[in-house]
């Protein structure tokens, strides 16, 4: 574990993504390779299976630091992290030991199959001979969400420098269903068949958002233009008469979208395609919300599946006949697609997502300002001789988004955020008037600078007038912009509604609480766009 | 009936026998201060008693005031009330106040920490009835590594920016921090202040602090001369053009905060060392217990669940608001 938490403090005590990269392809150059490939694992988002609940590492903590449950309770939002806070209220340990990092998962993993009482002798065994860091990284293998600042393409950077192999190709290797009790680092990495999986999708290509005007991308011709769904970009693998369904987050959520088991009769053997999986009503999609219930759960009853009934609205294709077409340009690739789906009967589960023709980007302007219309969030554009790249890269695919609907809302309650933001008050809950009632319509966390929220932190300690546990009822005093992407009926909400990515936008400290929108006001946006 | 020794308003702590405040917040006839950081030395009040040590450093911030010194454990007798100043080592020349009314102990501790570092006067327990404790790291989560690991690990940081070439921007509050820290450094290389560290470091060398030789970052400095040099300064700096002179850097900070690693990142500082002139969680149960008090009032900090804890083990033990800050000053981040 020593090397492991040497690694981290490396990575940890820099800002610099050269340093962190430098420190991880060193560790994967002198690394055993069982330790190699769960430090894949974990920084691509895999970990070992739960082991133990953390509520029960919450009262053992407690327990061993002699102090009380509501105390731990406490420390940890403050914290915002609980395998920090464990890690940071124990005693120092009283043994010293340099188990690796395998040998203490696979103590985790030992573990689902004893008693309670014996696993809480392990985790106390275990923090009783580990240091601070190596106890916040043991506890972070039990708690999960192992990030600290090493994104998947900074680990295949580091990856590529050790091994001497392409990122685009390692980025590749690391997709799909791999874990390490179905693999060895030699199988995973120095392999090199990335096809002996043929559930194993392709990395996705990521587009940014367009940051200047459309005019500076060139001549309109040289691009292709279609809507930007609201709904879950996927892939969808056809290979050896099976089906398999990525979503863009690297997950395999085939079982949640039965309708694609048709696909199959449809294709020929051996496609991929790339596209955004909608709730769709026959002609159009169905707005998110009726998409969501549909994501969460993993098994689907048969009344959600005829509510939201899903398709793909196919726009790329990744591989054909087998053949990764990744390298040629879109434009091929379009129109192989176009060829592929051309005779599709309608209640086939997937369909084009159409280009839009468009001649000048004027033209192409007026179109994107029927983008709600037409139930889309916006435009992508993309070069019609792009190839189809791995990760989010500038250049040849942008996001055009509508831009956002804004209203003028009151802050009025305030809790702490965590991690990075513990300590700051970053999470605020907004309210409109109703009459001369200010009604709770939405939370909204992003959007401020540091030095704003520090500002907003301080006026917060001054004019709390009220305290609920964390949150508190502050003084309704300021106004902010909050932006947002869409808005829909909430019976749930007080207010009625529900918006969707709201985010402050700017701190209108030139308005009075007075000034702010109405509910009213917000109504009359659910009937527009709702 | 009774009245207490202390009440608190909303201009500061208060002694109605002795007709005199203690670091209030708003201007007052006659304050007693604890020590010379900002939120508790404020201009503006009639008059000003500290310690003889605390003095020079309240003149230069808060310039021409009217203000008395008097020695650590030196009685005074001020309307019906005896106050006594005794150390806190917060800083040098800090104090927590002792007051005693009609033989009602009760104790300011203003900002305190209880291991010695080697500076300033040490924490020395004043046993009262009613204690009033600052708890800036009121949290199980803070426990302090000893100050030698510390200053280890800041050495070498030091030792290898020096050897790739780099300066070494160490962060710290003008005024305590900075002193503390350089009486850390070993003989690595040039040690270069901004000018608000530097003028405070002459203060305390005029009143026999020993410190370590340093130099002033000025405009006709040579910089490139200076190869491995460590520049004490306020973080507030670093982002201005100011630190810009000082070409490849590494940038450290030294805090109780630095002990969370969310609040390290957000510092997005290179390094972060785990080093404050407040109690830990140790230090404050330890304060408590020493002073043999019954009656707990916590000002700022973790307040809420401090005392909650407090009452739990048996003290009667109150939140008191106030406008103090915490670590690293209330002006340049919120700290509490």
């Amino acid at each position: 574990m020593k090397r492991f938490a040497a690694l981290f403090a490396t990575i940890d005590q820099s800002t610099k993504t050269t340093v962190k990269t430098k420190g991880l392809a060193e560790y994967f150059r002198t690394a055993p390779d069982e330790d190699k490939l769960w430090c894949i694992a974990l920084f691509s988002g895999r970990r070992p299976k739960r082991a133990v609940t953390t509520t029960a590492l919450r009262e053992w903590a407690a327990e061993r630091a002699a102090i009380p449950l509501w105390l731990v309770e406490e420390a940890y939002p403050i914290v915002g992290d609980l395998a920090e806070t464990i890690a940071l209220i124990l005693p120092p340990a009283s043994t010293n030991s340099d188990h690796s990092l395998s040998y203490w998962i696979n103590v985790l993993r030992g573990l689902h199959d004893i008693p309670s009482e014996d696993r809480k002798t392990h985790i106390l065994n275990a923090w009783d001979q580990l240091d601070t860091t190596e106890r916040f990284l043991f506890n972070k293998l039990i708690t999960g969400g192992f990030r600290i600042g090493v994104s998947r393409k900074l680990m295949t950077r580091a990856l590529a420098q050790a091994t001497g192999q392409e990122e685009a190709v390692l980025a590749h290797k690391l997709m799909g269903n791999w874990t390490p009790d179905s693999t060895s680092y030699h199988a995973l990495i120095d392999a090199d068949d990335p096809t002996a999986d043929a559930s194993r999708p392709y990395p996705f290509y990521l587009a940014y958002q367009l940051d200047t005007v459309p005019e500076d991308l060139g001549r309109p011709e040289a691009w292709q233009a279609e809507w930007k769904w609201d709904g879950i970009r996927g892939q969808l693998i056809l290979r050896a008469g099976n089906h398999h369904v990525w979503s863009r987050g690297e997950e395999l959520v085939t079982d949640r979208f039965p309708e694609f088991a048709r696909a199959c009769d449809y294709f020929p053997p051996d496609v991929v395609l790339d596209g955004e999986i909608v709730a769709w009503d026959g002609a159009q999609p169905l707005p998110f919300n009726t998409l969501q219930p549909r994501i969460g759960r993993k098994t689907v009853p048969k009344k959600l599946l005829k509510e939201a009934p899903v398709i793909l609205l196919a726009y790329d294709l990744l591989e054909d006949a087998g053949q990764d077409l990744r390298q040629r340009p879109l434009a091929e690739r379009r129109a192989r697609l176009e060829t592929l789906l051309s005779d599709l009967p309608s209640e086939a589960p997937v369909r084009l997502s159409p280009p839009l023709a468009f001649d000048s980007w004027a033209d192409l302007a007026a179109i994107r300002a029927t983008a709600r219309d037409n139930r889309a969030e916006g435009l992508m554009l993309k070069r019609c001789e792009s190839p189809y790249l791995s990760g989010r890269k500038k250049g040849d695919w942008w996001k055009w988004k509508l831009d956002p609907l804004t209203v003028d809302a009151v802050m009025i309650y305030a809790q702490q955020g965590h991690g990075r933001r513990a300590n700051l008050f970053t999470d605020f809950t907004f309210a409109v008037w109703n009459g001369n009632d200010l009604v709770p319509f939405t939370k909204a966390y992003s959007g401020l600078t540091d030095a704003e929220f520090n500002e907003i932190t301080r006026w917060v300690r001054k004019n709390t007038l009220q305290r609920f546990g964390p949150v508190r009822q502050v003084r309704p005093e300021h106004v902010f912009e909050i932006a947002f992407e869409g808005i829909q009926p909430s019976p749930r909400h007080k207010s009625g509604l529900a918006l969707r990515f709201p985010r402050m936008a700017r701190w209108r400290q030139d308005k009075n609480p007075q000034d702010a929108n109405t509910l009213d006001d917000l109504r009359a946006l659910l009937a527009t766009y709702g | 009936m009774k009245t207490d020794v202390l009440t608190f308003t909303d201009r500061g702590i208060y002694c109605p026998a002795g007709d005199f405040h203690i670091d209030p917040w708003r201007p007052v006839p006659r304050a007693l201060i604890t020590h010379g950081h900002a939120d508790h030395a404020r201009p503006g009040h009639g008059s000003y008693l500290a310690t003889t040590g605390a003095l020079p450093v309240m003149r230069h911030r808060l310039g021409d005031i009217s203000a008395e010194g008097i020695a650590y454990g030196e009685q005074r007798r001020i309307g019906d009330a005896t106050v006594s100043l005794h150390p806190a080592g917060h800083l040098p020349g800090s104090a927590q106040i002792r007051i005693e009314v009609a033989g009602e102990v009760w104790v300011v501790s203003g900002d305190y920490k209880t291991t010695p570092d080697g500076l300033c006067e040490s924490f020395e327990p004043v046993r009262c009835h009613s204690f009033i404790t600052e708890c800036t790291f009121g949290l199980p989560v803070f426990n302090w590594p000893a100050q030698e690991t510390v200053a280890k690990e800041i050495n070498d940081w030091w030792r290898g920016n020096a050897a790739e070439g780099r300066t070494s921007l160490l962060g710290a509050y003008a005024l305590g921090k900075a002193q503390r820290l350089l009486s850390l450094l070993e003989p690595i290389g040039p040690i270069l202040t901004h000018g608000a560290v530097e003028a405070t470091n002459a203060i305390l060398r005029a009143q026999g602090y020993p410190l370590q030789a340093t130099e002033q970052v000025t405009p006709d400095l040579d910089i490139k001369a200076l190869k491995g040099a460590l520049v004490l300064a306020p973080p507030s700096a670093f982002g201005s053009t100011w630190a810009r002179r000082f070409g490849p850097m590494s940038t450290g900070f030294a805090s109780g905060w630095m002990q969370v690693r969310g609040i390290r990142r957000r510092r997005a500082m290179d390094r972060g060392f785990v080093m404050s002139d407040h109690a830990d969680w140790p230090g404050l149960q330890d304060a408590i217990k020493e002073s043999g008090a019954e009656n707990i009032y916590a000002t700022h900090g973790y307040t809420e669940i401090f005392a909650r804890w407090l009452n739990d083990a048996g003290y009667s033990a109150q939140v008191v608001p106030t406008e103090f800050g915490g670590e690293d000053g209330a002006d340049e981040e919120v700290a509490s």
